[in-house]
């Protein structure tokens, strides 16, 4: 029996991190909001490693933030630690990362979205969609509830199908044994989607109290206080340390005796693994000319003595997790609470998407997160607001919000997804972005705070406040431009203790601030501006000033792309009858269906005398309208 | 519509006496402009005019070449853009060296089909013609396309592969460095990165200086037999002639009136000039021998300066000396057969470290060593012709040309003392360039290198 549950504007099936994000983003954009879950202890759930940020993971927070999305708020709240990378590189790959205390993250976000408007956190297990016309209107749960909506968001991570294998053990589960979602994935099926079968992993956790960290080395947060958020004002100063150990040649030798019993070599595993997250017994396989292999010893909170044990993920049988613990220094005595498994699942093919991440097939449903064949809760969370906000102004009859490559990592992700597809799940790297120099972590709010105000995300007060340091950039940079720095003994002094050459001339303040070892505090020591800088805004004079030459590179090549994102193509082309095209590039823009002549050149198999024949192709329709 | 502007030699290449350099754009004519010096700037010559002037290199200031410039401003044009055109000599160096300038001035190489997609883009080419339009780029491509790939295949590819490689393996352990700070790889350091660097400049150094003999295989080593009167010119012009089937061509010409003969010694193909002169100035006066030795001397690339054994060295024989100063030259003392009246102190000092045989001409003997030392000079650096990997196409050698410069970026950046994610924006672009040409930029080679090269996981 099945009975009529509601209506909604938005319903969000999942409430991991992408569907917490895309809850919270539809509602705050004033769409009435439904987020159903499996379990309402597992909201924001983190079934893997207790961490959040790091390269290009943590620009991500920050551009989520300028969206205004939550992950980097909530993260500001409940980290144990938090640490700034790359502190020795450039400001393009700078990135903040923070040990979470996983159980505080999930209450606090719960409570978060208990709290907001519009928003209802809902527990139920959706199995089918409802669909008229190739359009969505709502979804079935299992109890039989109805829900009515204009658009749907699907979040449902590694829970479709799921499938835990520890050794010869094999059973249908979500992650940490919760609950799969069977039904739905054979829907999707029915539906005509194309699924991929892939495959993740996770290490065991052990008891605090039985290490030894006298024998491993101490990585303690920042001394300096942090946040992601740009609106975060308080800054938690005791931090937990985490703790690093290598693995030994017993650990070694014990994997290799025992290979036999690893599922991935028994051929019990089906599903595609990510390259960048191999199991142990994958690394010493692979690299075995490694002597030994980093462990990191990471507390998954304040009130628990679980640690999880980063770089031994693993689907060995749990008695030879066990011994391989006891091989690692400082582990000898650890007692074991939680094996590490490896699961497996499905996942939507994301060509099948618009870069809005709505469905090709269908209509106002839109899917986001591990779903499409990604990994990482960042990766998750970013897609997770911007399906948010897209299927919200579906439902309010507005085009997408589309970020493009140039824009920001997110943007990268999605690019990535829809039009090349993934073969593995998708990790976000630095290496993915083509401008990396002008997407850091710094600018993230100069990239899309804008944009998060004009969709109704960020607010006024945020907003006002945002374009005042805006402004105070420009004017600093301005400043240094006009200003000559004469040669003074004074001058010469602060060059010197700076490590820098002293001035033979009088040269200006800007050209100064070029030279590597000068900061803006020394230029601001010479000549100070009226009022001292904010840090942040000190920063941003400092990064653009320095880096001028490069950004102004990468600029250039932005504004040949824009040209090419600006022809934009109908979603219905007929590449078939595109006598010029090559074959290749005929069946791969048909599957893809790019929405413009950049993406389409970055669809594989599409080279560029393919994209000259689109461009001349365009044109002769232009002139045939014009005729 | 606005593009950028697009630049591409547009005659065939070491074909016929003239090369066109083609430049279509917006800033067509600044960016010539800037490598042009002739009597008024290209920027207040009328449209459709040609102009006579100098190429030069603008970092240098040195002349490169003699040329007559077309202006030619939109719409009135192939393409509806302004347009350069600079015509200059054919051959394959002094065009490649053009375009290389007009490239680092501003302008991007042109795709192959390229001008005439712009001349359809801006309404040159009415709509019946598009069609033909879309042919003609899939076939120029694909034409491009193939003899590109006939030109990489074998030793010039994996040369540029193994280049890449090295490159990739740079890129990855940079990334590496980047993306997983905490992973216990090796810090590149600035150091390394600057060996790396260095290597593959010096590499591709070394590649396009084999562009300068694959144009020597192509056109032929200028080659200019010089000596006073009876010193036995004639007897070693014959004697390279018969032993190599000369193939003489009449070059009819305001500048060049001279008969140039080709024979191949060794694998070296020498063009030999004024062959007609040395026959004629036999038995002419001396003084008119030196003038007539030092006119064709400007055009030679390699000089045979031929002494006589039998008698000591006179005034004249210094003066040649003087003129062929600085150039590739071989030195060679006839008439062995006859008793030695030369000071040969005197000519070991003059030679310094050019190489020297002695040849009885009349005998035929000596003229073995001649050819082995023509052929040691060409081949320098041990290269033996099978060996050879040459780069003679123009779109690789403008690609080199910008790999070399990107590599160059790369380590003006180290010197400074740049973070090096930044130094990795040019090293990467360099890895890119040497991609294109062999026809491969895949990007995500960088990251199945990245955990192929690393042990990376959580």
């Amino acid at each position: 029996m099945s009975y009529h549950g509601g209506d909604y504007d938005v319903i969000v099936i999942g409430a991991g991190h992408a569907g917490v994000e895309a809850g919270l983003a539809a509602a705050r954009m004033g769409a009435s909001t439904l987020i159903l879950t499996l379990n309402l202890d597992a909201v924001a759930y983190m079934p893997c490693n207790p961490s959040v940020g790091g390269p290009a993971k943590g620009i991500v927070v920050r551009e989520i933030d300028a969206l205004g999305g939550e992950m980097g708020k909530n993260i500001d709240k409940t980290h144990i630690q938090m640490r700034m990378l790359n502190t020795g590189k450039g400001p393009a790959v700078r990135a903040l990362r923070a040990q979470a205390d996983k159980y505080l993250y999930q209450h606090e976000m719960k409570q978060t979205i208990e709290e907001t408007d519009n928003l209802l956190l809902c527990q139920g297990m959706v199995e089918r969609l409802l669909i008229e016309n190739d359009e969505v209107k709502g979804v079935i749960t299992q109890t039989g509830a109805e829900y009515r909506a204009e658009a749907v968001v699907i979040t449902t991570g590694t829970y479709l199908r799921g499938k835990v294998i520890i050794g010869d053990l094999a059973y249908e589960s979500g992650p940490n044994n919760q609950q799969p979602s069977i039904n739905l994935s054979y829907h999707l099926q029915e539906l005509g989607f194309d699924l991929v079968r892939f495959k993740t992993g996770t290490p065991p956790r052990v008891n605090s109290q039985s290490i030894d960290y006298s024998k491993t080395e101490i990585q303690p947060g920042d001394d300096v206080p942090r946040a992601f958020s740009y609106e975060t004002t308080k800054f938690i100063t005791d931090q937990l340390p985490c703790w690093l150990t290598y693995t030994s040649e017993e650990t070694h030798q014990l994997i290799n005796d025992n290979l036999h019993r690893s599922p991935m070599y028994s051929g019990m595993i089906e599903g595609t693994g990510p390259r960048y997250c191999p199991s142990i017994e994958d690394k010493i396989v692979r690299f075995n000319d490694k002597p030994r292999h980093q462990i990191f010893l990471e507390p998954e909170g304040r009130n628990t003595k679980e640690v999880y044990v980063q770089g031994l993920s693993t689907s060995l049988p749990e008695d030879v997790q066990r011994n391989i613990l006891k091989t690692i220094p400082g582990l000898e005595n650890v007692r074991m609470m939680r094996s590490g498994y490896a699961i497996e699942y499905d996942a939507i093919v994301p060509t099948q998407l618009w870069p809005s991440l709505e469905t090709k097939k269908i209509k106002g449903l839109f899917t986001a997160g591990q779903i499409n064949g990604t990994s990482g809760y960042e990766e998750a969370a970013g897609q997770g607001v911007m399906a948010g906000i897209n299927a919200a102004r579906k439902a309010q009859k507005k085009d997408p919000l589309i970020l493009d490559r140039s824009e920001a990592y997110i943007g990268v992700l999605i690019d990535d997804l829809v039009t090349k597809g993934t073969n593995e799940p998708y990790r976000l790297l630095t290496s993915r972005a083509e401008y990396r120099l002008l997407l850091r972590h710094d600018n993230a709010d100069l990239r899309l705070t804008e944009k998060g105000y004009e969709i109704g995300l960020i607010s006024e007060e945020r907003f006002k406040k945002f374009l005042t340091k805006k402004a105070k950039i420009q004017e600093e940079i301005g400043r240094l431009e006009g200003t000559v720095i004469k040669v003074t003994e004074e001058t010469q002094k602060i060059l010197e203790k700076a490590g820098s050459t002293p001035l033979k001339d009088a040269m200006h303040a800007k050209v100064l601030l070029k030279r590597p070892e000068i900061l803006y505090r020394h230029i601001a020591e010479i000549v100070p501006p009226e009022k001292a800088l904010e840090e942040d805004v000190a920063e941003q004079v400092e990064i653009q000033v320095k880096y001028e030459g490069y950004i102004t590179k990468q600029l250039e090549q932005v504004q040949r792309l824009k040209k090419m994102e600006n022809k934009k193509l109908p979603e219905d082309l007929d590449y078939h009858a595109i006598s010029g095209l090559a074959m290749e590039a005929r069946q791969k823009l048909s599957e893809v269906r790019p929405l413009s002549v950049a993406q389409a050149s970055r669809v594989s198999g599409v080279n560029p005398s393919d994209v000259s024949v689109l461009l001349v192709y365009l044109e002769q329709g232009r002139l045939k309208r014009v005729q | 519509m606005e593009m950028d502007t697009i630049s591409a030699i547009s005659t065939p290449m070491g074909e016929g006496a003239i090369a066109i350099v083609r430049v279509s754009g917006e800033k067509a004519v600044e960016i010539s402009d800037l490598i042009y010096k002739g009597k008024t700037s290209l920027r207040e010559v009328e449209s459709h005019t040609i102009n006579y002037g100098y190429i030069v290199d603008p970092d240098s200031g040195e002349k490169i070449e003699e040329v007559m410039v077309s202006v030619l401003l939109a719409p009135r044009t192939f393409t509806r853009e302004n347009m350069v055109e600079i015509n200059c000599h054919g051959g394959i160096v002094s065009v490649n060296r053009i375009l290389q300038l007009v490239i680092n001035a501003g302008a991007r190489l042109a795709e192959p089909g390229e001008f005439t997609k712009r001349a359809f883009l801006n309404g040159r080419i009415d709509l019946s013609q598009a069609e033909g339009v879309m042919d003609l780029i899939r076939a120029k491509t694909d034409r491009a396309m193939n003899v590109a790939m006939a030109q990489v295949e074998g030793k010039l590819s994996k040369r540029i592969q193994k280049l890449r490689q090295a490159l990739l393996e740079t890129v990855a352990h940079v990334e590496v460095n980047i993306d997983y700070p905490e992973y216990d790889a090796e810090e590149m350091t600035l150091e390394i990165l600057k060996e790396k660097a260095q290597f593959v400049k010096d590499d591709i150094d070394k590649l396009l200086q084999t562009a300068q003999q694959g144009k020597i295989l192509r056109d032929g080593l200028a080659t200019v037999i010089i000596g006073r009167p009876n010193v036995g010119k004639s007897s070693l012009l014959n004697s390279l002639v018969h032993e190599n089937k000369a193939i003489v061509t009449e070059i009819a010409g305001t500048t060049r009136d001279v008969i140039e003969e080709y024979v191949n010694v060794r694998g070296v193909p020498l063009r030999l000039l004024d062959t007609a002169g040395i026959r004629e100035t036999e038995d002419i006066v001396e003084k008119i021998g030196v003038e007539r030795s030092r006119k064709v001397i400007s055009d030679a690339e390699l000089v045979l300066l031929v002494l006589n054994n039998n008698e000591a060295l006179s005034d004249s024989d210094e003066e040649l000396f003087t003129i062929s100063e600085g150039r590739d030259r071989i030195v060679i003392i006839n008439k062995t057969d006859l008793p030695q009246e030369i000071n040969m102190g005197r000519v070991k000092a003059l030679i310094g470290t050019d190489p020297l045989v002695t040849t009885s001409l009349l005998k035929d003997e000596g003229v073995e060593e001649l050819e082995e030392a023509i052929k040691t000079l060409f081949f320098q650096g041990g290269l033996e012709a099978s060996d050879l990997t040459y780069v003679s196409n123009s779109r690789h050698i403008a690609l080199l040309n910008q790999a070399k410069k990107s590599v160059n970026d790369a380590l003006e950046a180290i010197d400074y003392n740049m973070p090096v994610d930044m130094i990795q924006i040019d090293i990467t672009k360099t890895w890119e360039l040497l991609g294109e040409v062999i026809g491969d930029s895949v990007h995500e080679s960088l990251i199945d290198q990245l955990f192929s090269q690393f042990c990376l996981g959580k």
